[in-house]
Formats: structure tokens, C-alpha cells, sequence
């Protein structure tokens, strides 16, 4: 009975115990026309171990290797071996959440030391130990910020479209049920980014939070302090949504403007985190502290025990569902917390100047890679604002075609702007550290191939 | 055990660095097309540690976790069973690994492959008529299955619908799922033998209630009886019924929330399905629902054309009254690969076994621990896959509480139940050994059990005072919420 | 055996109010202090806000709880205690005194009648 140890006296002398003949006694209580019957027949038979992995190896090995300049929030990046090695130590890897606090220190020391890492990198006060990802992440923020922004009575929040679509659509999702409005507010065609003056329109208006995505979805870098300082004259608070290892090289949330950001998300996956087709990754989540008891999720602080010794518990639980209810921040509960330990891992061994180097390659891979492809003729970039580590370029011939050629040569040349967008022939690519000059020239020259 | 308490930062060096994993530096001149006024302005205060030291901290400080794989956890709710190495190590691939969340089908055939795979098995466990894999866990699942009976009333233009029914020994996740879903929350009483007061239900349901959630076997570690009484008060009302799958290790094989009547339900795979818990997650809450919801399912989702024989992915452009998306991709990826592995070791006749030996488990250390002298919440009922003990005599006459003999059991190297949960039940343990702890792991923790309640009698301290073994003693919970210290500055 | 003074009137969700003129003081009674554990936190209302009776007012937490506070009576705030901001321990030290939690200026003083005596709120924590 795969991972079930009992022996046949065993199964007996529990019975005997129980005082009853045979397991199925023990069902007794069902009513019996809503027991089985149906027997699972559909249910394929069980196989071992040893089948089974050949079975996923066989269909890992489906999923064909492919050079790959997509991005879209989710990032490919080098993790150094000892990140999952340590992560799926047993200790961590098969603990539940740290409730018994005196048996969970290890789990709880490095949730502390992942919200300090947070805190820092983002410029913020405090951290939560991580919500399920950076979409979801940025609907907590927009629910937190209706309960933060005691001076606005409004239920909208305004949104650029310049942000990452399937946050929005995500977003979106989650709070439209309970009455939320997002309020577009349009980018500059022609310089890829949003603009103050594209924000007159709401002036005066009541609005909870403006969000703030630094990049922004077609990776330009937006004019944060004044559109941080306008929100703040605006009597709304601002939620920014980064990317993790932007943040070593530019300017944090915390910094923008004149008082800064009030609360930060963002996905945590290019820390360490493997693509792995989406998950699971990781959602950050900081803010000021004076809105520190509006935040959802777990939190850790430190203390010392009866003798003075220090030592980490689960704080602030007043705001959580296991206590709070129906009045909780949030209704989350499980959060990612192995992703979380991964990147604490990750970030320690990359430290502030690796970090810095793996941004700044990013950085210089995309700006290389758009050079090579805009030399081929009909190929220019889309927007005139600087980018981080991802571009738009638009194309002479339609996006979805292109890629769908570039993906028959195991290229993976980015993702079209033509859906969520209406741009028919541009797409959006990115380069980070793991490319080499060689894929760089290996993806130009399919691009010319297939524009040809 | 290690006494490493120094912080990560405290062995911070400036200039040490892993340098094996970062690339060189790239010069000022490669990042000049960003502004200045974008640049930060001082490094971020991250350690500066070498390879070793890092992996030395957290090695040392994963020595200082209870796990499954060390201990006894009979956490009850949390089904805390043993996670399979394979799955791990088949969810770890690199070709499922590497694969970019956006890649095309193309590429992504054999990863879809098992995700339809995986739905179909889910749906024929829980006899529901869809599957959608897209929550993250299982408060997430929870959202998408209220979201969706919000969505099926809004169709219909049943808008007088605000209320949601909940037993007041449910779970914590489901009254705030119900207010983020933008509904009032109605608590519906549970009678003395831990079923629903079904007089009291009947009594609350009308043309205000949009649905009610429950767990079945219940928190209270019962099957509820009255099931089919319930779906049809709710069923008559205009309501439908939630089943939160919290609990659904006990039943699997046995009863399918299907055949109870349930319109949606989630799964927690990270429980059912033996994926790991990694210290607080990540789980996944995928959501089954019957024929009417099917229309309201989160994407994507995988399809197959029968055809063709390719796999393809379903989203919003396909089904465009889904409730959306959840997440910014496909939930939690690696965890429903992990959960497939574990499906397909099982398959059908492993199925059939998880519900009977988990129940054969809890049975088992109910009637043993009464024998001890522990007092069952529900002593005329049977057990499902975990119980509820409660210590309101001990905390009494010795004032030693639930808590106390929790604390105490770690110096026995056993984790400790539930505590204080539901809130129904006073000074109360929820126990749930699951099905793949041997017989003699449970006998320990009787005999852990035994002595502690000597010791309360003879000797309370040991127990109020408890623990004594671990890293730390209890710990200045009111210091640690009024001195808020939840980032380290040096 | 918790204190219950014989000249204040109780709320059954335990909320005691002490007149003083037009001014209704109001805090959380020793019974509900002692149930709650130590506190550390109490979220109060802002000045000026308008209640009416059975509104809710503010929040006090435990390490492992968390309760509402309801405005026993009608009116607007008038002021808040400060002073538990820093000091929320106040409640459990001193529940009739120094732990206060607000003010409110009464509409309608008659709403007082409808509480109860320290007598009716005694029974009533017997009986629970
Ligand atoms: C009964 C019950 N319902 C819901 C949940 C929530 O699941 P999750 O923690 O995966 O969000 C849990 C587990 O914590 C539970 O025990």
C-alpha cells in the first residue's frame, strides 16, 4: 500500500482497540446510499514510483527546450545550486506554518530575515511573510488601501494600462465583488509610459490609491516622484508594483517623491524562484509603518522568551481569518512560504553589489538585444522611454505570426502586444543575465530569417 | 540542534559575497540610458556573506523546525502526511522547470498533458462535472467557489441574494472568503453531538441566502449526518451549497461531495494530495463544480482536442463568463505536479485506502487516549480522520491548559495537535494522525500523552512551564504585539 | 470575581458608560478585560464621528483575540484616551478609571434606561 505502513496485525489489533470488526464499520455513520457505489471506475490503476517518474520524465522531456526572451513578470535568471538544495531540506520543506512558535524557530528566524530583506530592498517599514504572487498581491493592496486611506471615502483606485494586463485582469477579479472600481488612466503612445498630465483629468476626485508600476509593463521606467507626489497631493495613497531585482539599482519605493510609496508588491520569483510554468512563486508585500495593522497575511516579530532569550512568534494575528473572521484583512491563510525561504536564501548569497550585477546585466542584455534587432530593417522600438530589462519593438509584419515562426525554430521571441493591446505588430522581449551574446545573435538572425 | 541566533545580517562583511553566483559588474557606461534621478542612491543594506556561510545559517537553522519528516504532526485540519521524495523530484524536471509561464502550447504539451490529466482525476474523486486547477490554496479556492455562486445568481439576475450560511465552527477562511466575496455572513448554530442544528438552519435560510459553506466531516471531526437535510434547506431556499475540502482526506473513496449534493468545492491539495507545506506554503485550492457552475470556472484550464490529440489551454477568450484569473499565470504550477505524481502512485485503489486507514488511524488514537483518561469532545461519535479532545477538567482542577499540554508534548519530540480550534469546544486539541504513520508512532505519542497527564496531576509545573527542550522557551507574545520588532536594524 | 460598580450602566456586549452631565464615558467592564488577556491594542474612534446606539466604535486586541466595541448610546464623540495608544495595558489596570475609551456628548440620555443595572449586567455574566 504505497505510503501507507500497516501490516495486516496491525490493521487488527487497531480494530481491536476500537471494537470494531472491519474498517469499513467505521463508515457507519454515512448514510449508506451516499457511500461509494461508483467505485472510481474511471480512475487509472496505481503505478510505482519508478513508472511514474518515468511517465513525467517523458513528458518534461515534451516540453521542448526553446531559447527564451519571454518575460511579462515572469523572469528567467540564474539560482545558484545551494537554494533548493537547502529550501527542500526536510526541516523546511515538510513543516506547517510556524504556530507551535518554540518548534518552528528555524521557519520563523527566516521569515524575519526575508522582511528585513524586503524592507530594505523596497525602502518600506515593514513586510509581510508573502502572499501567493504579485498579481494577487497588488488586489491585496488595492483592498488594503481602501481601509488605509481613512481621508477618502472612495471605492476606486486608478490603474495605468501601462501595467503588466494580467495583473489588471487578476486585480480585477478579486475585488470587483466587493463594490471596488479600477479607473484606467492611459499611457503616452509615444513614449511608452504614464504621464502626469494624462492624470489632470482626476484631479479633485476622490480616489483611494493610484498605482505606480515601476517598470511598467512594456519595461519603460516611469517619472515615479511626480507621479508619487501628484497621488499625495491628491489626497490618495500610492501602491507601487516593482520588480525585486530592479531594486538594487534604482530608486525604491519608499525614496519616490517627497514621502515615498505606502505600499509596495510585487512577484517575487526572479529571486530565486525557477519559471516552472508559473508557480509556485511568491508575492511581496511592504508598506509604511502606520499601515501596518491594515496588511493581510502573516507576520513575525521578534521577542524574547521567559529567559530573555531571543526569539521569533507570529504577531499581529488580531488582523488575520483565524481570529478576525469576518472582519480580517484577508482571507488568506497558506501563503508561499517555501518560495520565500528560497529567495531569503537567494538574496543572502547574491548580496547588495551581486544583486546590483545581475540587474545591471539584465539592463545591458536588453539594450544589446534591442540594438541587434532594430538593426534589421522594419524593426524599431515601440516607445521612446528608457527601459529596465524589457522593450517593446514593433514589427513590419503581424506579431502573432512572427512568433508563431520563430517558435517552429525553437526561439521564443517574445510576447505579442496584439491582444491586450490592440498593437497588431509589436511584441515585447526581454534578456537577463543567462543570455550570452551567442543567443543574442542566435534570435537576431532567426528574426531576420523569418522577416525575410 | 544548532544555537545559531545570530541574524543573517549579523555576519554581514563589507566586500564578502558569493562570488561564484553573480556575474562581473557591468560599468557605469552600460546602465547610462537609465536617468540618474531613477538610480538609487545607497547599496541596500543585504548581507555581504560567502557561499558556505550562507548555506552553514540556514542549514543550521532548518535544524530548529518540527517537520513531518522528523516528528509526529498530528495537526488536526492540516492532514499533515507524508510528502512524497518523487514528487518532488518529478516536479523538479527541468523541462517542467525551465518552461516560461507564457510558452506556447507548442511547448508546453507535456505539461499540459499532465495538468488534464490531474483534472479528470479530481473530478472523478470528488464526482464533480469540472475542475479548474487555478487557486492558489485553499482560501483561494474558497474565493473562486463563492465568486462563482456570486456569478451564477448575477446571471440569473437573483440579485436579492447577500447572504452566506456558515456553521459557527467553521474555519476562519471561510466567513472572510464570504465578506471578500461581498457577503454578509450568517453563523448557523452546532448542536451537542457536532452536527448542524438543522431546526436553526432552516430558520435562516430565505431568499437572502446565496449559499452555505461547510466541511463534511465537519471541523468538529464528525460526519455530518443530516447532509441531505441541509443541501435540501439550502437547495429550497435558492441557495447552494460550498464544500470546503479541508477534510476531504477522510471520505476519499468513501463519498464524493458530488453525491452529497454539493454544487462547488475546493480541494487543498497540499493536504489530500500529500504536497508539502514548506513552512506556511505554497498549497493549491483547485475548485470543482457541478453542471450548473461549469460556465463560471477560473482559467486557464487545460483542454484536450480529442482530435488532433493536442492539448491546449482554456482561457477567458474561450469562456467568457469565467469568474478570471487568480493569479497572474497558472496558480501554483509545481504544486499540481507534485499532486499528479501522488495521484498516479495512488490511482484508484490508493484512492480508496487513504480514506479508510486515515479513518482507521483517528479511531484508533480516539479510543486509546480515552483509555488514558483524555476526555473526547464527541464521545457518542465515531471519529473520522482526526478528533476533538478537550481539557476543560485539567485546565479546572490543575489549571493546566490545552496550550500547556501542547508545549509539553514538544519536550516529548512529538508536534503538537491543533489547539484551540474550533472555538466551539473549550481548552480543546483537534488530532489527526492521517494514514501513513505507523501504528507505533501513535503509540508514542499515547504514552507522551499518558504522562503529561500525570504530570499535571503530580507535578503541573513541567507542563505549565513546558517546554524546556527547544531553542527557545515560551515567548513574550504581548511584548512581541505592542514593541513591534518585525524588521532588524542594526 | 470581577468588579462591577453599582452607579455605571452596562451594555450586554459589556461596554460600561459613566455619566457626567451630558457626557457619557464609556470603557470596557473588568469581566470583559479579564477575558480578553493583556491587551495590545485598542482602536479607538476619531473625534467628531456621529454614532447611534449599538454602532460600532472601535476595536480592542489580545494576543489571541479581538473584540468590537459598540457605542452604548447616541451621540457624537467628544473625545478618546489618548493616553492608550502607548498604554492599552490602561484596561486591564485600571477598566473604570484610567482604561476609559471614549466620550460621547448623549443625544438622548433616555437610551440609558434601556442598559444595564450592575445588578442585570452581574446575572447576565452567571449566566454565561
Ligand atoms: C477547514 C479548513 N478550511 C480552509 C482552510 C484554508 O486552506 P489554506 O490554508 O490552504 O488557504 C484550512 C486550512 O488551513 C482548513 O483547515
Amino acid at each position: 500500500m504505497p505510503y501507507i505502513p500497516h501490516t495486516p496485525d496491525d490493521v487488527q489489533a487497531m480494530l481491536q482497540a476500537i471494537g470494531a470488526d472491519s474498517i469499513e464499520d467505521l463508515f457507519d455513520e454515512i448514510p449508506a446510499h451516499l457511500k461509494a457505489g461508483h467505485g472510481l471506475d474511471a480512475l487509472p490503476e496505481g503505478r510505482g514510483e519508478m513508472a511514474v517518474t518515468r511517465l513525467m520524465a517523458e513528458r518534461a522531456e515534451q516540453d521542448r527546450f526553446a531559447l527564451s526572451f519571454l518575460g511579462g513578470g515572469a523572469y528567467a535568471h540564474h539560482i545558484p545550486a545551494a537554494v533548493w538544495e537547502i529550501a527542500t531540506r526536510g526541516e523546511f520543506y515538510t513543516a506547517y506554518t510556524p504556530y507551535q512558535a518554540e518548534a518552528s524557530q528555524g521557519t520563523l528566524q527566516v521569515i524575519y530575515e526575508y522582511q528585513t530583506l524586503i524592507a530594505r530592498l523596497t525602502g518600506m517599514d515593514v513586510s509581510n511573510a508573502s502572499v501567493y504572487d504579485g498579481a494577487s498581491g497588488l488586489a491585496e493592496a488595492v483592498l488594503m488601501s481602501l481601509r488605509a486611506n481613512r481621508k477618502s471615502k472612495s471605492r476606486k483606485v486608478l490603474v495605468p494600462d501601462a501595467l503588466n494586463p494580467r495583473y489588471r485582469s487578476a486585480c480585477e477579479a478579486i475585488v470587483s465583488n466587493q463594490d471596488v472600481e479600477l479607473v484606467s488612466v492611459p499611457f503616452c503612445t509615444d513614449a511608452g509610459q504614464t504621464l502626469v498630465d494624462s492624470l489632470s483629468p482626476f484631479e479633485g476626485e476622490d480616489y483611494a490609491a493610484l498605482v505606480i508600476s515601476q517598470p511598467n509593463y512594456f519595461g519603460s521606467l516611469e517619472d515615479v516622484d511626480a507621479l508619487t507626489d501628484w497621488a499625495h497631493a491628491n489626497g490618495m495613497l500610492v501602491i507601487a508594483v516593482t520588480n525585486p531585482t530592479s531594486l538594487a539599482i534604482l530608486t525604491p519605493p519608499g525614496e519616490w517623491g517627497e514621502q515615498g510609496a505606502d505600499v509596495v508588491v510585487g512577484e517575487g520569483q526572479p529571486l530565486g524562484v525557477p519559471l516552472s510554468s508559473g508557480g509556485p512563486y511568491f508575492g511581496f508585500m511592504a508598506c509604511k509603518k502606520k499601515h501596518v495593522r491594515q496588511m493581510p497575511g502573516r507576520i513575525i516579530g521578534r521577542t524574547v522568551d521567559m529567559e530573555g532569550k531571543q526569539g521569533f512568534t507570529l504577531t499581529l494575528q488580531a488582523r488575520e481569518q483565524h481570529i478576525r473572521r469576518s472582519k480580517a484583512t484577508s482571507n488568506i491563510c497558506t501563503n508561499q512560504g517555501l518560495a520565500m525561504t528560497a529567495a531569503t536564501i537567494y538574496v543572502s548569497l547574491l548580496g547588495p553589489d551581486g544583486l546590483a550585477s545581475v540587474a545591471g546585466h539584465c539592463h545591458a542584455n536588453t539594450q544589446k538585444l534591442a540594438d541587434k534587432l532594430c538593426a534589421i530593417d522594419g524593426v524599431e522600438r515601440a516607445f521612446s522611454a528608457p527601459v529596465f530589462h524589457e522593450v517593446a519593438l514593433t514589427l513590419p509584419q503581424d506579431a502573432d505570426t512572427v512568433l508563431a515562426r520563430l517558435a517552429e525554430k525553437d526561439i521564443l521571441g517574445g510576447l505579442s502586444l496584439a491582444k491586450d493591446y490592440s498593437m497588431k505588430n509589436a511584441i515585447l522581449v526581454n534578456s537577463t543575465e543567462v543570455h550570452t551574446e551567442g543567443d543574442l545573435d542566435l534570435f537576431a538572425q532567426a528574426l531576420k530569417e523569418v522577416l525575410a | 540542534m544548532s544555537n545559531e541566533t545570530t541574524l543573517i545580517f549579523q555576519h554581514s562583511r563589507p566586500g564578502r559575497s558569493a562570488t561564484a553566483q553573480a556575474p562581473k559588474p557591468v560599468s557605469e557606461d552600460q546602465l547610462s540610458a537609465i536617468p540618474a534621478s531613477l538610480r538609487r542612491k545607497n547599496k541596500p543594506g543585504l548581507p555581504e556573506v560567502g557561499e558556505l556561510e550562507v548555506v552553514r545559517h540556514y542549514t543550521n537553522l532548518s535544524t530548529k523546525n518540527f517537520a513531518i519528516d522528523k516528528q509526529f504532526y498530528p495537526l488536526g485540519s492540516c492532514t499533515m502526511k507524508y510528502n512524497p521524495r518523487g514528487a518532488n523530484r518529478a516536479a523538479m524536471l527541468p523541462g517542467f522547470l525551465n518552461r516560461h509561464p507564457l510558452a506556447p502550447a507548442s511547448h508546453s504539451q507535456g505539461y499540459l498533458a499532465c495538468l488534464y490529466e490531474l483534472q479528470n482525476f479530481l473530478k472523478e474523486v470528488t464526482g464533480m462535472k469540472g475542475v479548474s486547477l487555478a487557486p492558489m490554496a485553499g482560501a483561494q479556492g474558497e474565493f473562486a467557489g463563492v465568486a462563482m455562486i456570486r456569478a451564477y445568481h448575477e446571471a440569473r439576475g437573483d440579485d436579492a441574494r447577500t447572504e452566506i450560511l456558515i456553521p459557527e465552527a467553521a474555519h476562519g477562511t471561510n466567513p472572510a472568503t464570504a465578506v471578500m466575496c461581498g457577503y454578509k455572513v450568517r453563523e448557523v448554530p452546532v448542536g451537542k453531538d457536532g452536527d448542524v442544528d438543522l431546526e436553526a438552519l432552516k430558520e435562516a435560510c430565505g431568499p437572502q441566502t446565496a449559499g452555505l459553506m461547510m466541511t463534511n466531516p465537519s471541523t468538529c471531526g464528525v460526519f455530518e449526518r443530516q447532509i441531505e437535510a441541509i443541501s435540501k434547506a439550502v437547495h429550497d431556499a435558492g441557495g447552494l451549497l460550498y464544500y470546503d475540502g479541508a477534510n476531504l482526506n477522510a471520505i476519499l473513496g468513501k463519498v464524493r461531495p458530488g453525491d452529497m449534493g454539493f454544487d462547488v468545492i475546493h480541494m487543498n491539495l497540499h493536504k489530500t494530495f500529500a504536497t508539502p507545506h514548506g513552512g506556511g506554503g505554497p498549497g493549491a485550492g483547485p475548485v470543482g463544480v457541478s453542471q450548473r457552475l461549469l460556465d463560471y470556472l477560473p482559467t486557464p484550464m487545460a483542454g484536450l482536442d480529442e482530435e488532433a490529440g493536442d492539448y491546449h489551454w482554456i482561457d477567458t477568450d474561450t469562456l467568457p463568463t469565467s469568474i478570471g484569473h487568480l493569479s497572474a499565470f497558472m496558480g501554483n504550477a509545481g504544486v499540481l505536479l507534485r499532486a499528479y505524481f501522488y495521484a498516479m502512485v495512488l490511482g484508484r485503489e490508493g484512492m480508496i485506502r487513504v480514506g479508510e486507514y486515515s479513518t482507521l488511524a483517528a479511531n484508533y488514537l480516539l479510543k486509546r487516549l480515552e483509555a488514558i483518561g483524555c476526555q473526547a469532545a464527541y464521545p457518542e461519535r465515531r471519529a473520522s480522520h482526526e478528533f476533538i479532545l478537550t481539557f476543560a477538567k485539567q485546565a479546572k482542577d490543575n489549571h493546566v491548559t490545552a496550550l500547556d499540554i501542547a508545549k509539553r508534548l514538544l519536550d516529548y519530540n512529538q508536534h503538537a495537535p491543533t489547539i484551540y480550534f474550533p472555538l466551539l469546544v473549550p481548552e480543546c486539541f483537534l488530532i489527526e494522525p492521517t494514514e501513513t504513520e505507523t501504528k507505533e508512532a501513535m503509540d508514542d505519542f499515547i504514552d507522551a500523552m499518558a504522562k503529561i497527564l500525570e504530570e499535571a496531576n503530580t507535578n503541573p509545573e513541567t507542563v505549565t512551564e513546558a517546554p524546556f527542550t527547544q531553542p527557545v522557551r515560551r515567548l513574550d507574545e504581548v511584548k512581541a504585539a505592542k514593541e513591534l520588532d518585525l524588521v532588524w536594524s542594526e | 470575581m470581577s468588579e462591577i460598580p453599582a452607579d455605571l450602566r452596562y451594555r450586554d456586549s459589556h461596554e460600561w458608560v459613566r455619566v457626567e452631565d451630558d457626557i457619557a464615558v464609556v470603557g470596557i467592564s473588568d469581566h470583559a478585560q479579564d477575558a480578553m488577556g493583556d491587551l495590545v491594542f485598542v482602536e479607538l474612534p476619531e473625534e467628531g464621528v456621529v454614532f447611534a446606539a449599538g454602532d460600532e466604535a472601535g476595536v480592542v486586541e489580545s494576543v489571541k483575540a479581538a473584540s468590537d466595541i459598540y457605542a452604548p448610546v447616541s451621540g457624537e464623540v467628544v473625545a478618546v484616551n489618548e493616553a492608550l495608544e502607548d498604554e492599552p495595558e490602561l484596561v486591564n489596570n485600571e477598566p473604570y478609571a484610567g482604561g476609559w475609551l471614549f466620550k460621547i456628548k448623549m443625544a438622548d440620555s433616555g437610551e440609558l434606561k434601556e442598559m444595564l443595572t450592575a445588578d442585570q449586567y452581574q446575572e447576565q455574566i452567571d449566566s454565561e
